[in-house]
């Protein structure tokens, strides 16, 4: 372990440029460049807003901004977006950086942090882009935001536990890459996002105890939607999931990344 | 201190009858693994500082998952790899090059990448833009980078520091022939500096020229581990006809050691080389005309024996090669227990020196094919300058001068 946080510290100029290159290398050629990396997800947004928002608006009590439909997508996607966008690029990270893993000696533990920088960078300039639509619609900044930063923290450590624990097995069982994307997918409608939990029939309520990223969403709403204070409680058992997958994600990396090479 | 340490090293790669058995191993259940592929094993030799090493062997020796285990990219199997220094290999120029990006920001990547941050980096820019001398085209993206250009660039990165152990992959080869011997005299310099270097080519000039020890790997083992003559030597015997050749190595009265391959199916009785009057010499003039003389005997019928030698200098590299194929005079349809005698008549015009002669009988244009014996360092003779002007090199080109005032 220390070793690894040495390894990073002595990299670190490495994962700044990497960084930072990811993000140049966007720019190159495109107009708009890095403004793409909100645009998708607005548009997700405003998707489900237009078609959505006359079968579930009336349904979301407690806030009476007739655009709150819009603000609750919004605050879910800014969550989920964090979330998929690391899981799925730690899940093909040691593919695609094979060449580089068989050629050059570094500390692999660089790779994962080089995505999780670059994923919070993406997240940060939504999240600047999603205030300024929130005033627009008349939802003001306050000061329960702050509430985001340890929840950001939250979203991405269960991201790379997870994300690292499938990347590893997916370098020697590659089905594990295509099947992945389908739960996600699965993931998100079982999550409430686009719609309120509330919705949800009685009996099947505590399932959603299951499912992690849900006190993760709501927490988020609370936050974003309602100006509420989350309720800890219900995050904590995500907390110690993601310390259970964090912990998973990192011994599996460790024990795995000998025989990682040789696979790619 | 040894520079590098390595200890009985192996490699295997591990195949589980399923994936899933591999992950159990990870969680210390035990798993057995369905095969084992054993690629090296019981590798052990030790590097000194300011040595320079050449690791030679055919494709699939080992040679490159040797290598990745000394950089540290390969975990081994069993054994260890000690480095007490800084590595750096040229073995893949231009990897993680992002096309998007400039010449320079590539550079601050790739120095990153080898573990040197930004303040290192900035201290050596400017001597990798000037060593690249790719002009303006050092702040362009890399995307309009020719490839020669783009091996610039990546060999000056590469080298950007000068570390304890080089590895050179090959690499040798690096763009033109302008950059080459720019990267070459660069190789030369690290190495006077006190680098130690690790080549590994099939080329036996470049090993020879570098080198002061060759390791010889065949079949995932080092087979031989001495000077790079005699190594090269050996190892051009096992490339030859692998089948029905023996390879026999004689400890000549010299201390050096002389290396027969091949089938025996015709030999050589002798080689000598005669002055213009016939009589046997050690020591050559300048310029001076001698006839090389092989005898050789054919123990079965066979259609047809080429002779070639090839002369080479003290170093081993190669002056000048030729056969009787390639001078269209071969014999054909011998019968067994014939003897013949060629003799090759030329001037020496060689620089003064030590030279050998390794002299061959085979069955077409290459030894490759079918040979039946290769004798190297079947003779030694001497160059010495007595009648001719003082000159230096190998070779000896008289020129006529004209002076314009």
């Amino acid at each position: 372990m220390y070793g690894m946080l040495k390894g990073l510290w002595e990299y670190r100029s490495f994962i700044v440029t990497s960084i930072r290159n990811e993000f140049i290398a966007r720019f190159a050629r495109s107009k708009l460049g890095g403004l793409w990396m909100i645009i998708h997800p607005l548009s997700q947004v405003a998707i489900y807003a237009l078609i959505l928002s006359n079968v579930l608006a009336a349904k979301l009590p407690g806030i009476d901004n007739k655009y709150a439909y819009a603000l609750y997508l919004m605050a879910g996607i800014l969550a989920w977006n964090l979330f998929s966008e690391i899981v799925s690029r730690c899940l093909n990270l040691f593919i695609e950086q094979g060449n580089i893993m068989k050629k050059m000696r570094f500390p692999r533990i660089a790779l994962p942090v080089i995505v999780v920088g670059s994923c919070l960078l993406n997240n940060l300039l939504l999240f600047v882009a999603v205030l300024v639509v929130f005033a627009a619609l008349g939802q003001m900044p306050n000061v329960e935001m702050f509430w985001l930063l340890p929840l950001t923290v939250v979203v991405t450590a269960l991201a790379v536990g997870l994300g690292l624990v499938l990347g590893v097995i997916n370098v020697f069982v590659r089905d594990v890459g295509q099947v992945v994307p389908i739960i996600m997918q699965v993931w998100f409608w079982f999550t409430p996002i686009v719609y309120s939990a509330n919705i949800i029939p009685q009996h099947l309520q505590g399932m959603m105890n299951f499912n992690p990223m849900y006190s993760i969403v709501t927490a988020y709403h609370d936050v974003l939607v309602y100006q509420v204070s989350p309720k800890l409680e219900e995050v904590a058992i995500t907390v110690a999931v993601t310390c259970v997958l964090l912990v998973l994600g990192l011994f599996m990396f460790r024990r795995a990344a000998p025989e990682m090479v040789d696979s790619l | 201190m040894t520079l590098l340490a390595v200890s009985n090293l192996g490699k295997a790669y591990r195949t589980y009858s399923s994936e899933w058995k591999r992950i159990a191993n990870w969680f210390f259940v035990p798993a057995k693994p369905h095969h084992e592929h054993w690629v090296l094993r019981h590798i052990s030799f030790a590097i000194e500082p300011g040595e320079a090493i050449g690791i030679v062997g055919q494709n699939g020796a080992g040679k490159s998952t040797l290598l990745k285990m000394i950089t540290g990219t390969l975990q081994p199997t069993e054994g260890s790899v000690q480095v007490n220094g800084r590595i750096a290999a040229i073995l893949e120029l231009g990897m993680g090059f992002n096309p998007e990006l400039t010449g320079r920001q590539n550079v601050y990547h790739a120095a990153g990448l080898m573990g040197f941050n930004s303040d290192q980096i900035d201290a050596v820019i400017d001597d990798v833009e000037a060593f690249a001398e790719i002009g303006e085209y050092f702040d362009e993206s890399v995307r309009t980078y020719s490839s020669g250009m783009q091996m610039r660039v990546a060999f000056s990165v590469a080298t950007a520091f000068r570390p304890d152990i080089l590895i050179v992959d090959e690499a040798l080869s690096v763009g033109d022939s302008y950059f080459q011997h720019k990267s070459f005299a660069r190789i030369k310099a690290f190495q006077e500096q006190g680098t130690t270097l690790i080549i590994v080519s099939h080329d036996r000039g470049s090993i020879q020229a570098l080198c002061d020890r060759a390791i010889l790997l065949d079949g995932g083992t080092v087979i031989k581990d001495g000077a790079p003559e005699e190594v090269m030597d050996f190892y051009n015997a096992i490339v030859a006809d692998k089948e029905n050749a023996t390879v026999e190595v004689v400890a000549l009265d010299n201390g050096a050691t002389q290396t027969r391959s091949g089938s025996r199916k015709a030999t050589i009785e002798s080689v000598s080389l005669l002055d213009a009057t016939g009589a046997p010499v050690e020591f050559v003039g300048v310029g001076d005309e001698v006839t090389l003389c092989i005898k050789g005997k054919s123990h079965e019928a066979l259609p047809e024996v080429v002779v070639g030698y090839l002369i080479k200098d003290r170093l081993g590299q190669s002056i000048f090669g030729t056969n009787t194929h390639h001078l269209n005079c071969q014999s054909t349809n011998l019968a067994a227990g014939q003897t013949f005698t060629y003799k090759f008549t030329f001037p020496a015009n060689l620089g003064i020196g030590s030279y050998s002669v390794a002299v061959a009988l085979h069955a077409s244009e290459t030894h490759i094919v079918e040979n039946f014996e290769w004798v190297d360092l079947a003779l030694v003779f001497n160059v010495v300058n007595i009648a001719e002007q003082t000159f230096v090199g190998l070779s000896w080109m008289p020129p006529t001068v004209e002076i314009d005032v």
